[in-house]
């Protein structure tokens, strides 16, 4: 060929959506179809265990190497990724009980495990544990897809910090994955539910509860005009999928105790062997009513089998599910709003499948709020795979990118944005009362522009619109007095009573109140039972463009109100 | 965004009295802002990007990505097929498919074997539309001539048939590009050769196939050029220009004997083809510039080494000489500087004996000059005794330098017996400090 055609062409990009979690990592990309599909790995998982394991310096990954926790604790490493990027005095290494434990070494934390055939044992940093881990992850991606991955968007928790990033960025570079973008948890959740084709775009507020396998993340975002503001976050890392397995551990060791008089879990092996098993029995109760569990040679070559209802285990759990409930309570708090104000509630990590948290959830919050979750919302999509489908979506869309292109994207200077503080909206007045519609919401990014369309007047002629700021309150209604006498008695019942409960709690609704009125426009002469479409642009500076017309004609007022800034 | 939400309550009226410039009224100002971190994901935010990065609004936004994506669709359906259409060729007759040019007839002449088996369907779809014979009744031309509709239809199953197109593309000479007739030079010879080898590529199995390239190409590309020319592994067949082979009602025997024929003359035409094309590479080969350019630079590569290693060791040999004839040169010259040395030497020293010999002289005048420091009258010859032995001690302890600085002394001091006396006396004295003399040793100049 030609001297100018010698030059090799650069490797066509594929990126694909990563999730990584403590426990559990997922891979999804956006199938030709434009739907994301999470990709399983060849031993059919799509929550693959975020574990490595090696045995005769052969390495086994997610299923298989989970299996190994039994028998080859000390060779298995799991639970790294909160590692990464961070000093040994600031980690938490509870989680690594019974695998490989972390160390320090200078400054990060590493793993002293037998990875070769040799009987030395070698130390392997954090951050090589995850290029592996990556390069695992990698492989089954190419092996589905056929194509080679060599990209990625990837999902952290809302607190990583850069350092972590960096470790992360890094680690996944070595992997031979191009980092494109790092995405938070929860955003990523919720566009993984505004990315369905189905999906419109909506101004909501959206509290997403990450309930993980060793922690728990509670996160209120903003979602407005399709533009996503984390406004408040909460965190508990000592919550999650582990905390409930812990209660059904316990119960089956209490159980086993009564016949046979050992403890199982003074015994290492037969614990770690109680946990696996105690997991997988907590999974089969979010679907089914019953669940079994049994395990050969649990302690003293005694065989053990028993079964568990899901009524028992939710009344053993009664405290953490008040737990994560409560979480998401402070979160709401935390961002200075109402549970009245949530318009959806997204359900995401493995512990989310839980039936109960979610109908705990709904009591907490309204009826209009939309709780989504599998056992709620049969349209809900998998908790487990929402971060790994948003972060493909993500992935799909900046994949023809420039890395400079992305880099000037999630610039600051792009990314902080001014955010109305009250809610802009347009005041009815009638002979009787004054009400307010809301147009733009409180929190939203600027500059920003809604169209709304309203009824004039039956009759037509003149019109005004008066376009203003608004607040919410809240007004409480006082129940009947004859509810208050029943109070004291359903309180001591139980939980099951819950929803003859609500009926007699004080009344709670929102009323939107006219604060500030900024702008008036007249429109004139309008033909009766004619329609008014208002357009309100906000400009960065606080600066207002109204205008106001007449659907189906050329009457159009328009004006303009400076910003203060 | 863009799309309005219906809200389902009237507007009020307009109060009586209400007025506003262009029915327009500002009453107030937004309260503050706060300053939030919008998560980077999503592609409305990606809009929101584009928006801010590049200063745009919404609406002009809006139109760009609209522009945007019109000029995709367009780019996509330039490459039409519109050729002109010769009228010879429409008054073909669809019997003589084998002579006609099936590319031209589909008016694809400017891509010929390079067209894809896309554009040889819609190029087909295009002549049909225009020459499908109901079209032509419906205009009123009822001549009820399809020929050319058959010719169409010949040209397109041949050319979508891969094994018949080789076949016609074997033998399709308006493809071939004739080599030139005379040598040429400079950049008229990668002009003139260049396209003749890559419609000649066209027959090879193996792609892509290397180009002629420049002047300025590397000996690597041109002997991959040559190589690869000289191994070309062709495809090329001769089958469209087989006879007829007649059908049954004609004996066995005519059928063999047309079969056998054809599978001669194929044979004769591959063998003459790949003769053909040897000779035409050495011909390309022997008017090449390059390759007596390499040859050159690599003689004048190796000739380069060899002058090299001559002129290192001319250079080894004259570093050689040089350093001998400095060394020597070193040698004489601290030889006559040694023999000046002891030259000058000698007469310093026979200077200095001199100048002592005078000092000396002066030292010893000096006092016969002032009368041995007799008071009056002729010194005794004790006196003079006792002077000249402690002149004669002075005289023996002091060097040259301060010989001459005494004489200077006494010199100045002339015939005063008192100066002369105070210099010598000094003298005693600095050598008793000096410790050269002991204290009480010179009796007169004490």
């Amino acid at each position: 060929m030609g001297d100018a055609a010698n030059t090799p062409a650069e490797a066509e990009r594929y990126a694909i959506g990563i999730s990584f979690g403590n426990s559990c990592s997922s891979i999804a990309r956006i199938s030709p179809e434009g739907k994301a599909e999470v990709i399983a790995n060849e031993e059919g998982d799509r929550q693959i265990p975020s574990i490595l394991s090696y045995i005769d310096g052969e390495e086994y990954h997610g299923t298989q190497a989970k299996a190994q926790l039994i028998r080859n604790g000390t060779n298995t490493v799991a639970y790294f990724r909160d590692f990464l990027g961070k000093e040994f005095k600031s980690i938490d290494p509870t989680p690594c009980h019974q695998s490989a434990h972390p160390q320090q070494k200078d400054a990060t934390v590493a793993f002293t495990v037998r990875d070769t055939a040799s009987e030395t044992p070698n130390t392997i940093t954090v951050s090589e544990i995850t290029t592996r881990h990556f390069q695992r992850l990698r492989r089954s991606a190419t092996d589905f897809l056929g194509k080679d991955v060599n990209a990625a968007v990837i999902t952290v928790p809302t607190d990583f910090t850069d350092a972590q990033r960096e470790a992360l960025v890094a680690s996944a570079k070595a992997a031979g994955l191009d980092v494109l973008q790092l995405i938070h948890e929860p955003v990523a959740a919720v566009m993984a539910y505004d990315a369905r084709p189905e999906a419109t775009v909506t101004d909501k507020l959206v509290v997403v509860a990450d309930f993980g396998g060793t922690r728990s993340d509670v996160a209120v975002v903003a979602s407005r005009g399709g533009m996503y503001t984390i406004l408040a976050t909460a965190h508990d890392y000592e919550l999650g999928g582990a905390t409930l397995d812990q209660i059904i551990i316990d119960h089956f060791a209490k159980e086993f105790m009564k016949k046979h008089k050992t403890d199982p879990r003074e015994n290492a092996r037969g614990l770690a062997k109680l946990k696996l098993e105690c997991e997988a029995t907590r999974k089969a109760l979010s679907l089914s009513s019953n669940a079994q569990l049994s395990i050969e040679s649990l302690v003293d070559g005694v065989d053990y089998g028993s079964t568990v209802n899901r009524t028992r285990f939710e009344l053993l759990a009664g405290k953490v599910f008040s737990q994560f409930t409560g979480l998401i309570e402070q979160v709401v708090k935390k961002a200075e709003l109402d549970v009245l104000d949530i318009d959806e509630v997204i359900f995401s990590g493995g512990a989310s499948h839980t039936p109960k948290l979610a109908s705990l959830a709904s009591n907490i919050f309204p009826e209009t709020t939309k709780i989504l979750a599998p056992a709620s919302s049969t349209t809900a999509i998998n908790p487990s795979e929402l971060s790994a489908r948003g972060a493909a979506f993500q992935a799909s869309l900046v994949q023809e990118f420039e890395h400079e292109d992305i880099e000037q994207s999630i610039h600051p200077m792009v990314t902080v944005t001014p955010h109305l503080t009250k809610a802009i909206g347009v005041e009815f007045t009638s002979q009787t009362e004054t009400t307010f519609q809301p147009l733009l919401g409180a929190e939203t990014a600027l500059p920003a522009r809604r169209i709304a369309q309203y009824f004039a007047p039956k009759e037509g002629g003149d019109v005004l619109v008066r376009v203003c700021e608004g607040a919410r309150e809240i007004k409480v209604t006082k129940p009947e007095p004859k509810a208050k006498e029943d109070k004291p008695a359903a309180d001591e019942d139980d939980s099951d009573f819950d929803s003859e409960d609500e009926e007699e709690e004080d009344i709670r609704e929102i009323v939107w109140k006219t604060e500030k009125p900024v702008a008036e426009l007249a429109v004139k002469g309008v033909k009766a039972d004619g329609k008014i479409e208002v357009m309100v642009h906000v400009n960065p500076d606080l600066g207002l463009q109204i205008a106001v017309r007449e659907v189906g004609s050329q009457n159009a007022v328009r004006g303009a109100v400076n910003g203060s800034a | 965004m863009a799309t309005p939400q219906v809200v389902n309550i009237s507007l009020p009226s307009l109060p009586q009295g209400w007025a506003g410039e262009k029915d327009f009224k500002i009453v107030g100002a937004l309260s503050g802002a706060t300053k939030r971190n919008v998560e980077p994901v999503g592609p409305h935010f990606l809009a929101h990007a584009r928006r801010s990065r590049h200063n745009r609004t919404f609406s002009e936004d809006e139109r760009l990505q609209a522009q945007n994506s019109v000029k995709k669709t367009e780019v996509e359906e330039d490459d039409d097929i519109s050729e002109d259409e010769d009228p010879m060729m429409l008054n073909r007759e669809a019997k003589d498919w084998k002579g006609q040019d099936h590319y031209a007839v589909l008016g694809l002449k400017k891509y010929r074997w390079r067209a894809t088996p896309e554009q040889i369907k819609r190029a087909h779809r295009k002549k049909v539309l225009r020459h499908h014979p109901d079209k032509k009744a419906a205009q009123g031309k009822g001549d009820e001539n399809d020929s050319f509709f058959k010719c169409i239809q010949k040209a397109t199953d041949l050319l979508l048939d891969p094994t018949r197109r080789r076949q016609f593309d074997s033998v399709d000479e308006n493809a071939d590009v004739d080599p030139p007739t005379k040598k040429l030079t400079g950049s008229k010879f990668y002009k003139g050769w260049g396209p003749v080898f890559v419609a000649e590529g066209r027959f090879s199995n193996k792609q892509p196939v290397p180009t002629l390239g420049d002047e300025n190409s590397t000996q690597d590309h041109v002997e991959t050029f040559y190589n690869f020319w000289y191994n070309v592994d062709s495809w090329r067949t001769f089958e469209y220009l087989d006879e007829d082979v007649p059908d049954d009602d004609v004996s066995r025997d005519q059928k063999r004997h047309v079969e056998k024929k054809n599978a001669n003359a194929r044979r004769k035409r591959k063998t003459e083809d790949v003769v053909r094309l040897r000779e035409l590479v050495d011909e390309c080969l022997a008017s090449d510039e390059r390759i007596k350019k390499f040859r050159q630079q690599a003689r004048a590569g190796k000739d380069a080494k060899r002058l090299a290693k001559e002129e290192e060791l001319r250079k080894a040999k004259e570093a050689k000489e040089n350093a001998k004839a400095a060394e020597e040169k070193a040698k004489k010259d601290a030889e006559e500087a040694a023999k000046a040395d002891r030259e000058k030497n000698k007469k310093a020293k026979e200077a200095a004996k001199n100048a002592s010999k005078k000092n000396k002289r002066i030292l010893k005048g000096s006092v016969k000059d002032v009368n041995y420091f007799a008071a009056a009258g002729e010194p005794s010859a004790a006196e003079i005794d006792g002077v000249l032995t402690d002149v004669d001690l002075i005289m023996a302890k002091i060097d040259v330098d301060e010989l001459a600085v005494l004489a200077e002394k006494l010199t100045i001091a002339g015939k005063d017996g008192a100066a002369v006396k105070t210099a010598w006396t000094g003298e005693a004295q600095r050598l008793v400090e000096a410790g050269k003399l002991k204290a009480g040793e010179a009796k007169v100049f004490a």
